[in-house]
């Protein structure tokens, strides 16, 4: 029994449908990439997932609990975290109360109308907070605004302030999309040590086999709209209905 | 001290300061000479200084931190406005309980606005809260009349119940007071040929706002009003990192609404009437204009705003042609009617004229407003010396 | 069943004004992406072009006339218009008498003429600012232009009265065959909503029939596809703003004989307006001229007495109550298009 089992979900627009009956199991403690050709329904599952995306069937199960028709802020706080395919952070707030907000959120809840103390003077929070910061190497820039960070530092503080709630699964939406090689390799790295330091299952949507192949435990293939295959990333590479669907035609890409 | 750190502690004392002194500051000139028209040391215009002060102060907790723009703020100070006037017809002229029902009422209502209004944000949610105003203001001249005295509006009354306060003597009125010192009474002091008015409603009010503007500190550094600025800065991960935004939203709207009200009663303690005006969406559109003005997001900038708007409303307007002429007489009689011909389509009933220009341009060229404008001169000054440039400690919002 | 035509005539004229503002309004939103809190001021501005060319049609100088004296028997001077000088006096008092209608005339440039200027000047620079930027400098903005013209023409409303011809007032219950005098209307009246209809229908057959009206039609759906094209849109969107000035304007002009014009009225319209063009749905033509009648008439039906003694103040909220209803229930509004600024 995997940490989120994905049953028969379909989910239709219109007249295409996105999704037909998709299944998938993550096991816990693994990572878990999600690939496929454009169209296949990557993104549309990944809503589904995080709760944007109400399915028309099927069912999702995180941690033994249903995630559907939960709202995102819900879905976040039963221990699911998303990184964006553009880093979404605080850009008008210092690095520092970034890191702040998921340090609130993961101790206080979805709502705390705690008006009356210094953000400042909650030492536990503050710790904790500059801990995190530490940790992604990000110590220096503290009192920076988020918004003048390159990219690669706000995929750094994104995935930083996903870490900070300790979630229990991290969900990542190509995470190296528009970077620099520089910047990947260094996201790979980080995504790596995560890997090795934490108790996290990650679920992984990439384009790029680069980093698919460097990080994945277990590789499921989607087209349109449907799960063709899904195994260890040796076997994925071998397959021939995954090489027909998908990396036969963007091979330079591997 | 008083739990703030020490940027804002002087924040606060210099506020403080600024507001106990008033009489002496906005009355720089000697009465009679040329320049005493600019005093502004005067009872009605001091308190409408720190009662609008209140009401930007609370708006700037909405729009300032969370970006939604009320345009029927105006609405929360005519209901507590309403709702300070029954108290005083009802229960007593003090000023205490007339005051603290005007927050509670305004709050409940904000609460049942806000509540409605945003389930929708950007443009529909200023257009929402226009329409809430809007009837709240057709209502109060309408159907309310019974409640709100329609267009003659609601004064105190001989006759009125008060169960509290003993009965009046035929011919006497109704005062507002605190415990018996009434809100009209002044103290006044001459020096010299100065003349200083400490008046009592005007030194409630002043706590009042310090008391308002305190809590405004204490809101703009807590998590909660961190909180809001993250609302601002992006939604979309404020609900991916566990948040509900929806509550924090309405708390604010329901925190400013209930600063407009408690503005709302003090005017009706200083000067004991209220009218339906006081609602329309142009006093909406005023608050709007004096965050702006003097600095959406920033603790001082409101109080700036209102003061400037509100300084420049009275003395603008004071001025007439006469007195541009004697401004200007030194010069020769052509260019003399010349500068009083350009200028005085600016001054006096056409000073909104002048407040219309200014905004703009703060708009345009300074969207962080006044404070901005000192900052930016500031940082002007810091690079001929920058040694003085050393890093605070931590990031807090601008002043 | 004569109530019930008296109420929907009523609100013809009201509709037709909001139905035109919504309509320049839409128009705005949907090419440029702007939230002008100016436009009522505009529709205030071609008000005040009546009452200008009025004013320049009365321009007189003083005769004196010698075949009539005064009570001292000293000849009496007259102020005669230059227009008697010009057409001669049966000429010269039809034109003045028709001063509003010949208005439009000179209406239309000088109100596209501050249309393009104002985009240019000014919205131009606001195209990428966020949506509360562009209603604050535009709320700025109308206060100014409300202020000169109160500078100018006093505070106080001028009555700019209709051609004589159009004074009386259309029998329409006798015409229909119920009793005489049940439903009469001004012919006035009848005349804005023709011209608002007209005026209505040109925009139609513009944006449907030209390829300057498909350009910017297919801007509304999608500007970037547009420009990747290679048209130069920007040109045309000034000059939708320009048009979009021009029919708020022209709404502005007939407005007079209806209603006095004074400084304040493009306020009182705007905030109206825009909750029309909320409840139309934003961006939506159609939507925005279906909510202005149906909003003017709906109001009308409130103000019935009938209506009033049962819920008193309806007609005083009507507008505002179904928009927020609308808001709620459905947030693109009537006509509006999915995705367009739900949130």
């Amino acid at each position: 029994m995997g940490i989120l089992e994905v049953k028969n979900v379909g989910k239709r627009f219109g007249g295409l449908q996105a999704l037909g009956d998709v299944n998938l199991s993550v096991a816990e403690n693994t990572v878990h990439a999600i690939i496929g050709p454009n169209g296949a329904g990557k993104s549309t599952l990944l809503n589904v997932l995080v709760g944007k995306l109400i399915p028309d069937t099927g069912s999702v199960m995180f941690d033994g609990k249903s995630v559907l028709g939960r709202k995102p802020y819900e879905i976040n706080q039963m221990g699911i975290s998303r990184v964006f395919q553009t880093p979404e952070i605080f850009g008008d707030l210092s690095v520092l109360e970034n890191m702040l907000i998921p340090c609130f959120a993961k101790r206080d809840g979805a709502f705390t109308p705690n008006a009356f103390i210094d953000m400042f003077r909650d030492r536990e929070i503050v710790e904790r907070a500059e801990q995190m910061l530490e940790e992604m190497n990000m110590a220096d820039a503290r009192n920076d605004n988020a918004a003048t960070m390159s990219r690669g530092n706000k995929r750094r503080l994104e995935i930083g302030m996903c870490l900070a709630q300790e979630p229990r699964l991290l969900l990542l939406d190509e995470p190296t999309a528009g970077m620099a090689r520089a910047d990947t390799n260094n996201t790979i790295d980080l995504l790596k040590q995560i890997k090795d330091e934490r108790d996290i299952t990650i679920a992984i949507i990439e384009h790029d086999m680069h980093v698919v192949f460097s990080l994945a435990e277990r590789i499921t293939v989607l087209a349109q709209g449907t799960p063709l295959v899904e195994d260890t990333p040796d076997k994925i590479k071998g397959h021939p209905k995954v090489r027909e669907a998908y990396l036969g035609e963007s091979q330079d890409a591997a | 001290m008083f739990g703030l750190d020490k940027k804002h502690t002087n924040l606060l004392l210099l506020v403080a300061a600024l507001t106990m002194l008033a009489p002496f500051i906005l009355n720089p000139f000697p009465e009679g000479s040329g320049m005493a028209q600019f005093n502004a040391g005067y009872p009605d215009l001091m308190q409408r200084f720190v009662i609008f002060g209140i009401f930007a102060i609370g708006f700037n907790i909405l729009f300032g931190l969370t970006g939604y723009l009320s345009f029927g703020h105006a609405a929360f100070l005519g209901v507590g406005s309403y709702a300070a006037m029954w108290m005083m017809k009802l229960l007593t002229m003090n000023v205490i309980p007339a005051i603290a029902v005007s927050i509670v009422v305004a709050g409940l209502f904000s609460l049942l606005v806000g509540w409605i209004s945003l389930r929708r944000s950007g443009i529909y949610f200023s257009i929402l809260t226009l329409a809430f105003a809007q009837m709240s203001y057709a209502l109060a001249y309408s159907v309310l009349t019974p409640i709100t005295g329609g267009e003659t509006g609601l004064q105190p009354k001989l006759q009125d119940p008060r169960i509290l306060d003993g009965a009046l003597e035929a011919g006497a009125s109704p005062r507002a007071n605190l415990f018996g010192l009434e809100m009209t009474s002044s103290f006044e002091w001459s020096v010299g040929s100065w003349l200083f008015t400490f008046n009592v409603g005007y030194y409630v009010a002043a706590v009042a706002m310090l008391l308002s503007f305190y809590m405004a500190i204490r809101i703009f550094n807590s998590p909660f009003g961190m909180m809001l600025r993250a609302i601002k800065s992006n939604q979309q991960r404020m609900n991916y990192t566990g948040l509900n935004s929806k509550p924090y939203t309405l708390a604010a709207f329901v925190v400013s609404g209930m600063y407009a009200g408690l503005a709302g009663g003090l005017m009706v303690a200083m000067d004991t009437q209220v009218g339906a005006e006081r609602m329309f969406w142009t006093a909406s559109g005023e608050v709007v204009l004096m965050t702006i003005l003097g600095g959406a997001g920033t603790l001082i900038g409101p109080v700036l705003g209102a003061g400037m708007i509100k300084y420049m409303e009275n003395i603008m307007s004071k001025i007439n042609e006469t007195i541009l002429h004697q401004w200007f007489a030194f010069l020769p009689d052509g260019i003399e009617n010349l500068l009083v011909a350009m200028v005085y389509p600016f001054i006096g009933k056409g000073w909104h004229l002048t407040l219309g220009l200014i905004f703009m341009l703060v708009v345009i060229f300074l969207p962080g407003g006044l404070v901005e404008g000192g900052q930016r001169i500031a940082r002007l000054f810091k690079r001929k010396k920058p040694s003085s440039d050393t890093p605070d400690g931590k990031t807090t919002p601008a002043e | 069943m004569e109530a019930i035509i008296l109420q929907i005539l009523n609100g013809l004229d009201k509709g037709s004004a909001y139905a035109l503002i919504a309509l320049g309004l839409t128009l705005i939103f949907g090419t440029l992406g702007v939230v002008n809190f100016a436009h009522g001021a505009l529709f205030m501005i071609g008000a005040f072009c009546a009452v200008t060319l009025s004013r320049l049609l009365q321009l007189s100088h003083t005769v004196i006339d010698d075949s009539q004296t005064d009570f001292l028997g000293n000849p009496l001077k007259v102020e005669v218009p230059y227009l008697y000088d010009i057409f001669g006096q049966s000429t010269g008092d039809a034109i003045i008498d028709w001063a509003v209608p010949i208005s439009i005339l000179f209406a239309i440039p000088v109100m596209i003429a501050i249309g393009v200027a104002m985009e240019r000047g000014l919205i131009k620079h606001f195209y990428k600012r966020p949506h509360a930027d562009q209603i604050l400098v535009t709320f700025g903005l109308a206060i100014v232009l409300q202020e000169i013209i109160k500078y100018y023409y006093g505070a106080n409303p001028i009555p700019t009265p209709a051609p004589d011809a159009f004074r009386g007032s259309f029998d329409f219950g006798a015409a229909l065959g119920f009793d005489p005098n049940v439903i009469i209307y001004p012919y006035w009246r009848l005349v804005y909503f023709a011209f608002a209809a007209l005026i209505i229908g040109g925009v139609f057959a513009f944006l449907q029939f030209t390829t300057f009206g498909m350009v910017v039609r297919a801007g509304m759906a999608d500007r970037e596809t547009v420009q990747l094209l290679g048209i130069n849109i920007d040109k045309r969107f000034t000059l939708m703003f320009g048009l979009a000035a021009a029919v708020a304007g022209l709404a502005g002009v007939m407005y007079t004989p209806i209603n006095s014009p004074n400084y304040h009225m493009g306020m009182d319209f705007l905030v109206l307006s825009f909750v029309v063009v909320v409840v139309g749905g934003m961006g939506s033509l159609p939507g925005a001229v279906l909510a202005g009648f149906l909003l003017g008439i709906l109001e009308s039906f409130a103000s019935m007495r009938e209506v009033l003694e049962f819920l008193p103040g309806l007609n005083q909220i009507i507008i505002y109550l179904v928009a927020i209803i609308i808001l709620l229930t459905r947030p693109r509004g009537l006509m509006g298009r999915k995705g367009v600024m739900e949130e």
